[in-house]
Order: C-alpha cells, then structure tokens, then sequence
C-alpha cells in the first residue's frame, strides 16, 4: 500500500501525550498536561450542562479533528529519523522540535537568536534553531541534544559536562552543549579565552561559564 | 508571524522570477535578518521565497587577482576562507567580531549587507517609525537613542546600520553585482546604501524583482595592512558602539594610501574620505591619526544619549591606526 503523507489530524493523535495511558512516556511534561487537564475539565464541565455528557478532553485533543490550513506536508530528517509532518511554513524548526515532534531537550530562551538556548546541528553545523522555518530544511540532517549521544552513551561532550558540573538550572545546557559538541569540529584557538569567544553564542543566566569552559575544553583534549 | 506562502528557487531566473511583478514578497537566505523581524512583525511578507539553494556559494579569486564572493557564501565561511584570511584578514577579523558562531553559520553575505537597524522603535510596532511607516514619526530622535547613529542623520530617521562586514568591506571598496528585472548590474558599496534624509524607508538602491548575486572585492593595494576595531559593551555577542576598518599603505614612516570606514556611528556603513585626505602623505603617528579622526567625526551631530560616541569614534579610529601601523 502506498504510504501517503499523514495529515495534521493524525500527527495530533499520534504524537499528543495521551493521559488516559499509563503505558508509553510517562514525561513532566505529561504529568503537568495531565494536572491541567485534570482542572479544566473541572472547571468547564458545570458550563456545558446542555451538552451531552462526555469524557473530559485534554486541551491537546481539542484541536484533533481540525485540519490546520496551510499546514504543508513534509519529511524531517531528525537524529537519523525520518518524521513525516503537516506545518504550516511559518513554523520554526524549533516550534517543530518543541510543539510538534516532542523533542522538547531543545530550548526556548529568547526566541530571536540573542540566547543560543536553541542551539541544533544541521548538518553538522550549529545553529539556531528559532530563526529558521522547519519547511527550509526537508532534506537536512538535523540533530538535536536528544541525539547527540550514540548506542545509549553519552557524547564526550555531555560527559565532561556532568564531570565538571557545567551547568546549573540547566536551561542553557543543551543548547551549551550542542554549540561546544560542534565546536569540536571548528577553527577556535588553544587557549580559554578562545573557548569564551568560541562559544559566546550561548548565554548562562547562572552564571556556570567556569565550569562550562572547563568542561569544553577537556571535551576538546580527550582523544 | 503572520501566515505566508512559502516557495524554494534552484537558480538565479526562477528566483527573479518568482519575485517579478510581486509586491509583498521577500527573500529569505540565512533568516536570521528577515525571520527575526517577521516575529516582531516588522515585516509582514505575504510570500517567501527560499534562495539558500541558489549556486552563489563560491569564493573564487579574479582574474586580476581580487575576490569574487557569492551571496550565499555564509559569514562563518567566508571569515574562515584561507584567501580571505590570507589577503583580506579585514574582513576577517570584522565578520568574527559580529554576531555569534551560530548566526554566522546561517548568515550570508547578501543577507549581512541587507540587515536592519537594531533601533528599539523600529523593532516595536507599538511606536510609530518613519522607516516602518514613512511619515509616521522619529520617536528616537527625542526619545532613548544610545545606539543611535551620530553621522548622516536627518531630522526623519537616526538608526545606526548595525552590519561590521559591510564596514570593512567599504574600506576594500568592495562592489556590489545585482541581478533584476532589467539585467545585471554593478554598483560601488560606496553608492549601494542611501542616506535616510525624508526617505529613511530606502536603504539601498534595490529595488522590487533585484537579486544580490555576488560582491567583488578588487585586489589588495600593495603593501596594505589591515585591522577592524570594535567597541562595545560587552566583549562579544554585541553591536558595536564605534568601530572602524583601516586598509593603509606606508611608504617608510608615510602613509601612502589610507581607506578608512566608521561602524556603529552612521546611518549607513560610514566611508570617510575626510579621514583619508587627512591621512595620505603624512606621516604615521598619533598625532596626524586624531586629526585624521578629529576630520572624520567633523559633521557629527550628536543626540542626548548619543553624544559619548563622538569622541569614542574618534578614539576607536585614533586606536585602529595605531594598531595596525604598529605591526611590523
């Protein structure tokens, strides 16, 4: 049978966490879908006393069954998975990431390219991910902090990052870490100094450079 | 952002065309300019058309031994380039100053030329802007205006032209190769970028249906050395308050040849030929440098929060001199 692309409503239904389930993830983020849920059934079920009585639907699941106008098939090549997706093109590769494809280790800080908190690779070069559209990049390899690792170990860089505690909150820390994994692969000179500058693109509220240049520059002298 | 039609171009014709008779129509390349302002909704493109697979990525040397540059060569690989680094380490050293790593690997040459002013008004369209919408008002030029521009200013529009490449590209005396409705055609950096006067919403001399495709960059005057200079508050990741790219020859202690721009002060990249006359056949110390840049800052008019820039200007250029005639 031939595989045709999955239409939005379909994307929502397989890919919304489903709090009915306690199977598959159990994640924060469902948890706290789960807590909201939990409320606004309770809050909005006296206002449909006309309506026949229904089970109480997360508000991710109010939206299945709305094709999304515009919305634009698309294949996304992420951490070596191909993801078939509708989004419309004014959709950022980091909206995508987040909202769409639940990868959500990449990170919101200031959504205008002044944080590097949404920090991703694609192909091979860091970016950020907020000043770009998801559409622009069907037939890239994009790879995220979910995929940094290989065969269940951690990338050399997230390692150093845990041995010299190079992070705080860990907000910034994903994004950290991508920018440093591909700084590895760029001109940047020996010392310190040129890690900071190398890697002025990510800012740390907590204030955790220290650590973070100490944990880059191990990452960058291991064999 | 508002919703929009989005389409991908292989070449420079069906790029042309896809922007031919089309009002409301942008392209986008590195995004970092255009996607940044969509957010803000400063600017509202009904239809989007994605260059970045246009074949204008090469940096190639010229015939006379200058550098032809692609549009879409991105920043972080033109900084990189070893012919770039070898015989223009200006351009070099300005493209590294600016942005972050990440920006500079989406960002492209045609896109950093194009980029617009960081002024807080522009960016909020809670204020009237006579460049967003012409006619509206200047709410800097009474307002807050520290990163505000202190050379070709009018009374209309005060926003500073944030680009540092474009900066040392005017000290290379780089030109400008557009494609459009009516051709081909070249045009002197110098000339590319408009002053705001009563039309701060004309930036440069394109127009509906052009194209950027590459910039030239003549070949290097014997004996030249280089060096760009930034100041800012921060050490990185930071427009700059003043900055300026210097290309001088010397013959012995005397200047021969000088090309000289201003960065972070003027409504456009800032060529100063007031500097250069100041400089060329003198001889190369500080005291003929802060006349030179005394020369530069002459038709400064500074604003209320703005005014520390003139007498930074002039020491960023007074420094810049010295730095690179001092490398021996």
């Amino acid at each position: 049978m031939a595989k045709r692309d999955k239409s939005m409503t379909e994307i929502a239904e397989q890919e919304q966490p489903k709090p009915a389930e306690t199977s598959g993830r159990f994640t924060r983020r469902s948890f706290l879908t789960q807590l909201g849920t939990a409320s606004l059934a309770v809050t909005t079920v006296p206002l449909l006393h006309s309506a026949p009585v229904q089970e109480p639907e997360p508000a991710t699941e109010a939206i299945r069954g709305a094709e999304v106008p515009g919305a634009v098939p698309m294949v996304l090549n992420i951490n070596g998975k191909e993801h078939h997706v509708a989004l419309e093109p004014r959709v950022t590769l980091l909206d995508a990431l987040r909202e769409n494809l639940q990868l959500a280790g990449t990170k919101k800080g200031c959504d205008h390219g002044q944080c590097g908190a949404c920090t991703v690779h694609i192909n091979g070069r860091r970016v950020n991910s907020c000043l770009t559209f998801a559409i622009m990049h069907a037939g890239d390899k994009i790879t995220t902090i979910e995929g940094l690792g290989q065969n269940g170990d951690l990338h050399p860089v997230q390692a150093a990052f845990l041995e010299h505690d190079g992070f705080q909150c860990g907000y910034c820390t994903s994004g950290q870490i991508m920018s440093a994994a591909a700084l590895l692969r760029e001109p940047c000179g020996q010392d310190d100094a040129a890690v900071r500058e190398c890697m002025s693109g990510n800012i740390c509220r907590c204030g955790a450079y220290d650590n973070i240049v100490a944990a880059v520059q191990s990452a960058r002298r291991s064999p | 952002m508002e919703a929009f039609q989005f389409s991908q171009v292989n070449t420079v014709n069906s790029a042309l065309e896809a922007v031919r008779s089309q009002t409301e129509t942008k392209f986008v390349a590195g995004g970092t300019t255009l996607i940044d302002l969509m957010k803000l909704n400063v600017e509202t493109p009904k239809r989007v058309v994605d260059i970045n697979s246009l074949p204008l990525s090469q940096i190639e040397s010229t015939a006379d031994g200058g550098l032809k540059i692609g549009a879409m060569v991105r920043n972080s690989d033109l900084a990189h380039d070893p012919t770039v680094q070898g015989r223009y380490p200006v351009l070099s050293e300005a493209l590294l100053s600016g942005a972050s790593p990440q920006l500079r690997n989406m960002a492209t040459t045609g896109g950093n030329l194009l980029q617009r002013t960081r002024c807080y008004y522009f960016r909020d369209t809670a204020y009237p802007c006579n460049k967003r919408e012409p006619g509206s008002g200047c709410p800097a030029i009474d307002g807050f205006n520290r990163i505000h521009a202190i050379l070709g200013t009018s009374d209309h529009c005060i926003a500073t032209h944030p680009s540092d490449m474009a900066v040392a590209m005017m000290a290379l005396e780089a030109v400008v190769h557009i494609q459009g409705a009516n051709g081909e055609r070249s045009v002197a950096l110098n000339d590319f970028y408009l002053l705001p006067g009563s039309t701060p919403h004309r930036e440069n001399v394109l127009v509906s249906g052009d194209l950027i495709t590459y910039v030239i960059l003549p070949p290097v005057a014997n004996g030249a050395r280089a060096h760009y200079l930034k100041l800012r508050d921060r050490a990185s990741y930071e427009f700059a308050l003043a900055s300026a790219a210097v290309v001088v020859s010397l013959s012995g202690n005397r200047i021969q040849r000088a090309r000289i721009a201003l960065g972070g002060v003027g409504t456009k990249p800032w060529r100063s030929i007031e500097a250069e006359h100041a400089l060329e056949g003198r001889e190369a110390n500080e005291h003929n440098f802060r006349a030179a840049a005394e020369a530069a800052l002459k038709g400064a008019k500074p604003r209320h929060d703005n005014a520390f820039k003139v007498e930074l200007a002039k020491r960023c250029l007074t420094r810049a001199l010295t730095n690179v005639t001092q490398s021996a």
